[in-house]
């Protein structure tokens, strides 16, 4: 199986770059999302287990 | 999430629209044009105001999640509303260049962008706060995109009366936030915003009512005219200015907040009015620039003396 690197989609520098920053994006966001988790977890404390149904 | 009109956002030239095989143009401050930022500002602070007035005590950590979902909720709903009225906003000047008629984001991606965030929101609400808050900000996401978005705006010259709600719901979320209830003042609080919803958005119908016709939405202007769209401002604004009072009369608000209630309700008036006389040419077009401007104000001032009068009770420096 051979592969011609001149195959598929090459993305510019422009799209490269911003792939890189949407990219970034999401990881800051999901890092958001865990500090916050942990946050309330440790403010809530054993109360985080008690859940009312 | 609100319908707090917004200004163009005018950040790139035109483009075409991408195939959809393409690889996406996106930049992150396209995604971030996508949550309607200056909508969203004025839902955080309201949502901040019902957060901070309710009685009980909750934990900063909590409070800013509850924010911090409740704007997400609200960019959510703003991404959605640009997916869905992509046709629309390719015709009408005022949006002509958000990033998906500019080409710059596919219709999939705003689509998949926003319903992921809408759904996330909601979630780490109920789980991180509680589930009342969050139930309601599920409710007024729904609210804005299927009922005021996909319905009313393109089939009633009432879309922005009824969808008004909407836009009216975040002072009620982070009331619940805090209480876990609904009680009569975020009520008080939601009429507010709802009845300051249609003299607010018809003075920008006035003034875009070319636009609108172009795009082909029935707002008020365009399917009753200017003289029956300055009639219901004022009307709108005669309701507004004594339910602006309503949270000093019910006791849950002060003087203090009275007082700025009743002049802000008073120049409302008074813009309201002259937006109903003035009715030909560059007078009437200030009349209805001057109504929309201090509309905008208006809100954040009564929001803002609601908190200042809370405030000042709550430290016993007033009686």
């Amino acid at each position: 199986m051979s592969e011609d690197p001149e195959d598929g989609i090459v993305l510019t520098e422009e799209q490269k770059r911003r792939r890189r920053a949407r990219s970034i994006a999401i990881a800051l966001s999901l890092g958001v999302l865990v500090a916050l988790f942990y946050a309330v977890t440790l403010v809530k404390g054993p109360a985080v287990l008690i859940r009312p149904l | 999430m609100s319908l707090a009109s917004e200004g163009a956002e005018l950040t790139r030239p035109l483009g075409p629209v991408l195939a959809p095989a393409e690889p996406s143009l996106a930049g992150v401050e396209d995604y971030i044009a996508l949550l309607k930022p200056r909508v969203m500002s004025l839902v955080v602070f309201t949502a901040l105001v019902g957060l901070l007035v309710a009685p009980g005590h909750v934990h900063p950590v909590i409070g800013f999640t509850a924010l911090l979902c409740i704007a997400i909720g609200a960019g959510a709903s703003g991404a959605l509303n640009m997916w869905y009225d992509a046709d629309i906003d390719a015709i009408m000047k005022r949006t002509v260049r958000r990033p998906i008629p500019a080409g710059r984001i596919l219709p999939g991606e705003a689509l998949a962008f926003g319903s992921t965030l809408a759904i996330g929101s909601v979630l780490v609400l109920g789980i991180l706060v509680n589930w009342l808050a969050a139930a309601l900000l599920a409710f007024t996401i729904f609210f804005y995109v299927f009922i005021y978005t996909m319905w009313l705006k393109r089939s009633t010259p009432q879309n922005i009366v009824i969808g008004g709600a909407a836009g009216a719901f975040p002072p009620v979320v982070g009331w619940a936030a805090v209480t876990g209830d609904v009680s009569l003042a975020p009520v008080l609080m939601f009429l507010i915003i709802f009845l300051w919803t249609p003299p607010h958005f018809w003075a920008l119908g006035l003034l875009s009512t070319e636009d609108y016709r172009r795009a082909g939405v029935p707002m008020l202007p365009v399917v009753a005219g200017p003289d029956a769209t300055r009639l219901q401002i004022l009307l709108y604004t005669i309701v507004l200015a004594p339910v602006g009072l309503t949270p000093t009369l019910f006791g849950f608000a002060g003087l203090v907040y009275g007082a700025v209630a009743l002049v802000c309700g008073a120049i409302m008036l008074a813009l309201a009015w002259r937006v109903y006389r003035e009715r030909l040419g560059p007078a009437a077009a200030s009349a209805a620039k001057r109504l929309f401007a201090f509309s905008l104000l208006y809100v954040f001032v009564l929001f803002a003396a609601l908190l200042l009068d809370h405030v000042l009770a709550r430290f016993g420096w007033l009686a």
